[in-house]
């Protein structure tokens, strides 16, 4: 596991305090499943929340709060013959364990929709509302993903083959990321088809009329 | 026993004796403590009162239910209620689960290292001292950007805070985890 394009600190810290829309949590989840050096960099943000948490002021409880909790307590079965490796079996070698749960299935259960030109897409159903969207997207072997330019950001987090893009290899484990002024074409990398997961904050402008319809009919 | 500092190593304590044996005296300790803060930190990042009570119920409701897979070399009791606290909120508004890394699966060990423990230990009393040092500018900047301006979020990394030391703590902690899930077969072990 060796990634040369991590996740940066804000998407972490954002993550780690709470306040990413989910198809971002998804997307950093992802990301640190396959990133070790990024989980400790999380685990980091969360303990200097933890610090804030223990240096708050404290709020009155409502009255009869302990009790309540141990009516509650006492009315269910602890989980300790439950263990998170067992839990959790790691069946697909591709999506990591938040994306099966986003997606409700492995790699080959992945309800696809053409795009064009072999590439094929899912929309990872997220909460509507809160504005970014994430997809999954297989492109062939060399094939450039769909000309696009768009207004806001873009991340692509590599699950299996690879993407070039400005100069740059990004391989499994590694997040590439565009805002909004840069013209750019992700290539898939020769050799194996690349599957990928990719998020938007703002709807992708594609250029050309078909790809366009394209656009409102797919949800692109 | 009422003597004992409450510090990273008593709580620690606490929260180990209610995964290991489901121990009610250390969870009526954990929750005097704990519970009147996630309150707080709850109401602080927009939740009712009303709402915040029940949220921070459900919360210590997990922590007796989940103790047992609290690992003490990954992360201090406060970090550990803080990410269940974080995490029931967004679940609640979103009713639905929110998307979690990969369980790191166990190690073979059953017992962790007291070394580490009280090495990850004495980073979360630093860090939590040195939030409680920073001067109020800075501190303003570091609550905001962690109770709901995102916006700040990029000037407060740049506090000072030892973020550093804990983040290689860690990562020490799931590299050795890794380590020890490779070197045990225990792992291919199917439900």
């Amino acid at each position: 596991m060796s990634v040369t394009h991590e996740i940066d600190d804000r998407l972490l810290m954002g993550y780690a305090a709470g306040l990413l829309p989910e198809a971002y949590d998804l997307l950093v989840a992802t990301a640190v499943s396959l990133d070790d050096e990024a989980r400790a960099r999380l685990e980091g943000f969360e303990a200097l929340g933890g610090a804030l948490l223990s240096e708050q002021p404290v709020a009155p409880l409502r009255e009869g709060s302990f009790e309540e909790v141990m009516a509650r307590i006492n009315g269910t079965v602890p989980e300790d013959t439950v263990h998170p490796d067992v839990r959790t079996p790691r069946t697909d070698p591709v999506l990591p364990q938040p994306l099966r749960d986003a997606l409700g299935g492995d790699l080959e259960d992945v309800r696809w929709q053409s795009i064009g030109l072999g590439s094929r897409q899912a929309i990872v159903p997220t909460w509507a509302e809160e504005g970014a969207s994430v997809r999954l997207m297989h492109i062939p072997a060399g094939q450039a993903m769909p000309e696009h330019g768009h207004d806001g950001a873009e991340y692509v987090l590599v699950l299996k083959g690879s993407i070039e893009d400005r100069g740059m290899t990004f391989r499994r484990g590694d997040l590439s990321h565009a805002d909004g002024t840069v013209e750019h074409t992700p290539t898939a990398g020769p050799g194996e088809d690349c599957v990928c997961l990719a998020l938007t904050d703002a709807p992708l402008l594609l250029k050309g009329l078909l790809p366009r319809i394209a656009q409102r009919f797919l949800d692109i | 026993m009422d003597d004992e500092p409450r510090d990273e190593a008593f709580w620690t304590r606490q929260l180990v004796a209610v995964g290991a044996r489901r121990d009610r005296a250390a969870y009526a300790q954990l929750f005097e403590f704990y519970a009147p803060r996630i309150k707080a930190f709850l109401i602080r990042t927009g939740l009712g009162p009303s709402a915040a009570e029940d949220c921070m119920q459900d919360v210590m409701v997990t922590v007796w239910r989940k103790a047992h897979i609290y690992d003490p070399t990954r992360a201090s009791v406060t970090t550990w209620l803080f990410t269940i606290a974080r995490n029931r909120k967004i679940d609640l508004i979103r009713r639905a689960r929110r998307p979690e890394p990969e369980q790191l699966p166990w190690g073979p060990e059953p017992e962790p290292a007291q070394a580490d423990v009280i090495a990850l230990q004495e980073d979360a009393r630093r860090l939590r001292q040195a939030v409680a040092q920073l001067p109020p500018k800075q501190r303003d900047l570091v609550e905001r950007a962690f109770y709901g301006d995102l916006s700040h979020s990029e000037i407060a990394l740049e506090t000072g805070l030892p973020l550093g030391t804990i983040k290689s703590r860690i990562r020490l902690a799931i590299d050795r985890l890794r380590h020890a899930m490779q070197a045990d077969p225990a792992e291919e072990r199917v439900p």
